[in-house]
């Protein structure tokens, strides 16, 4: 039941992008296009599933135990970059139709601060393995959420006549405060989380 | 002034490369840090700190880093600097560095310092990196600054926690909600291109 309330929580209540304000730039860059925002959100998604799970082991299978708590952000961002780099590469050698589907949005994950915002705070909130893993998971899915959402919106506002002064970055913002407000309707359906 | 003298590189993070208003860059703590006026200077001096530090050490040893690892010896000498920022905030401000919460250390991340550092830092000079840094470490902070004035007065009607408005004045709790920063943010961009239109 639990892990269910972690899963809603971060996919509707405190959605990453919408709330928390985590992966703006990939948020504002890549919704341009429904399709390559399909294709951010499931690598954004696999790399966070993967984060959660190591980074909880080496906070608490090294970090702890050997007393490096100092070395948490060196250490977790280390990881995301290499595990970006890993899953590039065991994905270019056994899946290759996802690798190419995927592309270009694999490097750019290493500085979306999704990820490591994602680390930091399941690591604040004291989660056991299971919970880190399902609150990785449910955070991409709500990228994945907002960014698809996004980039329907995006595409209809193509027709749309927007003042000039506010076209490209000034409308997309706006569109996301109005976004931001929708979801705070899912506010109040769980408390905490 | 012209390009590649001190004063310019100094003046273009202000307001003609501004990382936020015009590059879109950091928006991340720009957003969440900035419902009040005293957390987003405290954001803004952080990340002043951490780009200078890092665009120091990194200019001075650009030659030593081979191209091919320069990415991850970016992140590890900005990583270095954000834990002692947060080390720092946690001891002698508690209650910032509470309220500021996961985006101390998410500095690390923020896409204006790995900017400057692969677009500025590793091809000049010590002391060009160094003016460059700060030039663009405040203009970060002004629009941060402004950002927080703005969504403070009207979401609390306070400034740096004292009363401005009288009490006929409703806040507008949304104002220092995520919607709110996304709309100030949206309607600043906006006025920015408008103004540079208009010169």
């Amino acid at each position: 039941m639990s892990l269910f309330i972690i899963i809603i929580a971060t996919v509707l209540v405190n959605n990453f992008v919408l709330s928390y304000f985590l992966g703006i730039c990939p948020f504002l860059g890549v919704s341009g296009k429904a399709s390559s925002a399909i294709g951010m959100g499931f690598a954004v998604t696999f790399v966070m599933t993967f984060t959660a799970a190591i980074t909880w082991l080496i906070k608490y299978k090294i970090l702890i135990p050997f007393h490096l708590p100092f070395l948490e952000y060196v250490s977790f961002i280390l990881i995301i970059a290499s595990l970006v780099q890993f899953v590039e590469m065991f994905l270019k050698k056994s899946v290759p139709g996802l690798y190419r589907a995927l592309g270009i949005y694999l490097p750019l994950i290493t500085t979306n601060c999704a990820i490591l915002g994602m680390a930091l705070l399941g690591s604040l909130r004291n989660y056991n393995f299971i919970e880190n893993l399902v609150f990785g998971f449910g955070a991409g899915i709500g990228f994945t959420l907002a960014l698809v959402i996004m980039a329907g919106i995006r595409e209809e506002l193509e027709f749309a006549d927007v003042p000039k002064p506010l076209q490209g970055a000034g409308i997309t913002l706006i569109l996301a405060g109005l976004l931001a407000l929708a979801f705070m309707g899912f506010s109040g359906m769980i408390s905490g989380g | 002034m012209k390009k590649g003298s001190a004063s310019y590189e100094f003046v273009k993070g202000l307001w003609k490369e501004n990382p936020v208003l015009v590059m879109l860059l950091g928006m991340c703590p720009t957003l969440a840090v900035s419902n009040s006026a005293i957390n987003g200077i405290a954001m803004g001096l952080a990340v002043i700190f951490v780009l200078v530090m890092s665009s120091l050490i990194i200019s001075a040893i650009r030659k030593l880093i081979p191209s091919e690892v320069r990415i991850p010896s970016f992140i590890v000498v900005i990583a270095t600097f954000v834990t002692m920022t947060d080390l720092f905030f946690k001891a002698r401000y508690p209650d910032i560095s509470k309220a500021l919460g996961p985006f101390i250390p998410l500095i690390i991340v923020n896409c204006i310092i790995l900017a400057r550092q692969e677009a500025f830092a590793s091809k000049n000079s010590v002391g060009l990196s160094l003016v460059d840094a700060i030039g663009m470490g405040l203009g970060f902070t002004w629009v941060l600054f402004l950002l927080g004035t703005i969504r403070e007065i009207l979401g609390f009607g306070t400034w740096f926690g004292h009363p401005v408005l009288g009490g006929w004045f409703h806040p507008l709790i949304v104002m220092i909600l995520p919607p709110g920063a996304f709309i100030t943010l949206g309607v600043l961009v906006g006025l920015k291109n408008m103004i540079k239109k208009e010169s």
